[in-house]
This record gives C-alpha cells, sequence and structure tokens, in this order.
C-alpha cells in the first residue's frame, strides 16, 4: 500500500479525487441495486456531480485554469437537470394513469 | 486550507450516504439539496465560480424543487413506501468489494490523467472571440456548437414533457403560508436585478447566460409554485410561450447559418462582429433556459384545459 501511494502527497485534489471516486462508486452501486425509481433518480443526480467534480481537477494544470472543462460541466449540469425533470414526468404519468400501470 | 477541503469533502460524503442509504424520500430529497450546496462551495475550492454559481442555483435550488414538487404529486402509498432492503444483507459482501474495486481503480485512474489542457490555446483565441471571459468566449463562441446542442437537449427535454400529459396545476400553498406569495413577488425584483448584473457582467467575469437564466429560473418557480403566474397556464398564451422557448435555440441558429455565410464555417463568427452576436445569443439563451426550468414545474403541456 505505502510502495502504491509512496510519491502522493495528501493535497486538495488528491483528496477530492478520492472524494470523486468513493462517491461515483456508492452511486452507481446505488443506481444498480436500489428498486425506488426516484432514489434511482437521486442516484444518478449525485453520479453526475460525481463526473463533474473528475472534470473540474483534471481543469486544474501548471499553466493555470483550463477553462474548456468548466464550460463542458456547466452544458452537464442544465441537461442533467433536464434528465431529471424527463423522468419526473415520466414516474408522474404512471402513477396518474387510471388504472396505473 | 486542507481542513477546510478535507470538512467539504466529508460533508458531501455524509449527504451523499444519507440521500442514499436512509430510508424516507423527503430525507433523501433534502440532503440532495444540501448535497447541492456542498458541491457549490467545493466548486469555489476548486476556482469554477461560474460552475458553483450554476450549481447552487440548479443543483441546489431547483432539482431539488422539482423533486418535492414531484413527491408532493404521488400518491401517499407511493410517497411513503421504503421499498424493502431485504436482500442488503445478504448482499453485503459483493457490494462492499464491487465499490471498493471501483473506487481503488478510479482513484488510479484519476490521478494517472495526463493533464495537457488548452489553456494557451483558449488564451490566443480570447480577444479575437468577443468576450473576454474565458468560459463566455468557449460556451458562446469558440464551442458554440456544444452550447446549441444543450439548448437543443431542453428543448427536446420539454417537447418529452408537453407529450406526455396535460400540466398539472401548482400546489395551493398560499392556502398554507398566506405571506407566501407576497414574499415571492417581493423578491421577484431582486431576482430580476441579480439576473441582469450576471447577464452584463458574463462578458468580463465569471458569470453569464447559464447563472443568470438558473437565477431567474430558480424565482420563477417560486413565482410558479405560489400561483402568480396564472398566464403560463392559459390557452392565450400558449403561442407565445412556444416562440419564447425555441428563442434561444433559434437565435443560435440564425447565429451559425450568419457565420456559415459570412465566413465560409458553420458558426465561424467574425471577430470584429463577435461581441454583438455574444450579448444577442446569451440574453436569448438566458431568457429560454429560464422559461425551458419554469416549464418543467408543469410536469405536462400548459393551456389545454379550456
Amino acid at each position: 500500500m505505502r510502495l502504491i501511494f509512496a510519491d502522493t502527497a495528501l493535497t486538495s485534489e488528491t483528496l477530492f479525487a478520492l472524494l470523486a471516486a468513493l462517491l461515483m462508486a456508492l452511486s452507481l452501486v446505488s443506481v444498480f441495486t436500489t428498486r425506488h425509481l426516484i432514489r434511482r433518480l437521486l442516484a444518478l443526480n449525485i453520479l453526475s456531480s460525481a463526473v463533474f467534480l473528475l472534470m473540474v481537477l483534471t481543469a486544474r494544470t501548471t499553466d493555470g485554469i483550463d477553462p474548456v472543462p468548466h464550460a463542458l460541466v456547466l452544458t452537464g449540469i442544465v441537461v442533467s437537470v433536464s434528465t431529471t425533470a424527463v423522468v419526473l414526468a415520466l414516474y408522474l404519468r404512471r402513477y396518474r394513469m387510471k388504472p396505473p400501470c | 486550507m486542507l481542513v477546510v477541503d478535507l470538512l467539504l469533502a466529508l460533508a458531501a460524503l455524509a449527504t451523499a450516504g444519507q440521500c442514499l442509504l436512509l430510508p424516507g424520500l423527503f430525507r433523501a430529497v433534502a440532503n440532495l439539496m444540501a448535497f447541492g450546496l456542498v458541491m457549490a462551495l467545493i466548486w469555489v475550492r476548486l476556482e469554477a465560480p461560474d460552475v458553483a454559481l450554476a450549481e447552487a442555483a440548479i443543483g441546489a435550488g431547483i432539482t431539488g424543487a422539482l423533486l418535492l414538487t414531484a413527491l408532493g404529486q404521488l400518491p401517499a402509498s407511493q410517497r411513503d413506501i421504503q421499498p424493502a432492503r431485504d436482500g442488503l444483507p445478504r448482499r453485503i459482501i459483493p457490494i462492499t468489494i464491487l465499490v471498493l474495486l471501483i473506487t481503488g481503480m478510479l482513484w488510479a485512474a484519476i490521478l494517472g490523467l495526463p493533464k495537457p489542457g488548452l489553456v494557451e490555446e483558449v488564451a490566443t483565441l480570447l480577444p479575437e472571440s468577443g468576450a473576454e471571459h474565458a468560459v463566455t468566449a468557449l460556451l458562446l463562441n469558440l464551442r458554440g456548437i456544444d452550447t446549441l446542442l444543450e439548448i437543443t437537449v431542453m428543448l427536446c427535454a420539454v417537447a418529452t414533457i408537453w407529450s406526455l400529459q396535460q400540466a398539472i396545476p401548482p400546489p395551493t400553498l398560499s392556502h398554507y403560508y398566506p405571506g407566501l406569495p407576497t414574499l415571492a413577488r417581493w423578491l421577484h425584483p431582486l431576482f430580476l436585478l441579480m439576473f441582469s448584473y450576471f447577464l452584463w457582467q458574463g462578458t468580463h467575469a465569471p458569470g453569464g447566460a447559464f447563472p443568470a437564466g438558473a437565477l431567474l429560473g430558480a424565482g420563477g418557480v417560486l413565482l410558479l409554485l405560489t400561483g402568480s403566474i396564472a398566464w403560463m397556464y392559459q390557452r392565450a398564451y400558449n403561442l407565445l410561450l412556444r416562440w419564447l422557448l425555441a428563442a434561444g435555440l433559434l437565435l443560435f441558429l440564425i447565429t451559425a447559418l450568419a457565420g456559415l455565410l459570412m465566413t465560409g464555417t458553420l458558426y465561424g463568427l467574425p471577430p470584429r462582429l463577435a461581441g454583438y452576436f455574444i450579448i444577442a445569443i446569451e440574453v436569448a439563451t438566458a431568457l429560454s433556459i429560464t422559461l425551458m426550468l419554469m416549464t418543467f414545474y408543469l410536469f405536462g403541456r400548459p393551456g389545454a384545459q379550456q
């Protein structure tokens, strides 16, 4: 264990990289094991946040802040709220049908 | 500052864990909103102020309000039932192994990522792009096609929702909270002021169409939930609403075609005029994003009941 991480100092970036990996693992497992659809939707939201965290981490280069991943993440946030809205509308339609299907 | 980062990371893990693992849907949604706020603070720590603004308005505000509104529409039996996680104790060992495996692989991959970066390329193109702030220049000019497609995705989402069912009328909150509609109306000028400020600031500092649209969208949702925006449900305004929703995409397409005519490449804006194009697209996109975020709350097509 010491050999693998010997050259890795505990900086903010490694900390947030670890956080992103943990969040991704947690939400992936939830996406696959939870049965309630809304809980899965929450897991998807957290998964997308973890991916955004990774992308913003790659933006921190030695030359300065790379704005390209920031722009992509801004786009991604709006797309993920659109996905959430569509899934919720589908879910509501399912329970407002008579009889519910 | 490592202590602050450590606390933020722990808070994010705690809220995400509570959101996904504890029973109770309402608690899960509340934790997701808290998670969004923590993430906004993390974006600030990672020097991504544009992302922080959008996350605070969308991730914490709009997504949470969408989920809570949807939960309120569900029958009580659906709201309270938590699926029995009876399978969990049996599968806890494979799940833990899976989590550890994914985490370890991801962490190793993240640490080993090459960091090429496009810092210099963007810096050399910035004077020709018509905006002084790099993220705005990227979103609206250099990689404008991305944003065009994103607006298309949002419009497709609205079209999908509208084709599903008729709009669900907002809950009568004013019955339980008599002061809320007045408060929402008093706060709205403040939302408009912040919207204009972010929109104006976008060309030279963090801000721009996305945070501005998200902010005004959040304010609009507050008005919508208190029943202060009746026109959105009325048939007479349906055509106007459709045109306003499509305005951002239409202006984007016009810009792309104008670029094709003037420079020979799709979306190739001439540097002399790029500033004007960016301001026009910014205003139209912000308004369209605001309205699309608000129409998400209708969960269906408005204006058909009469």
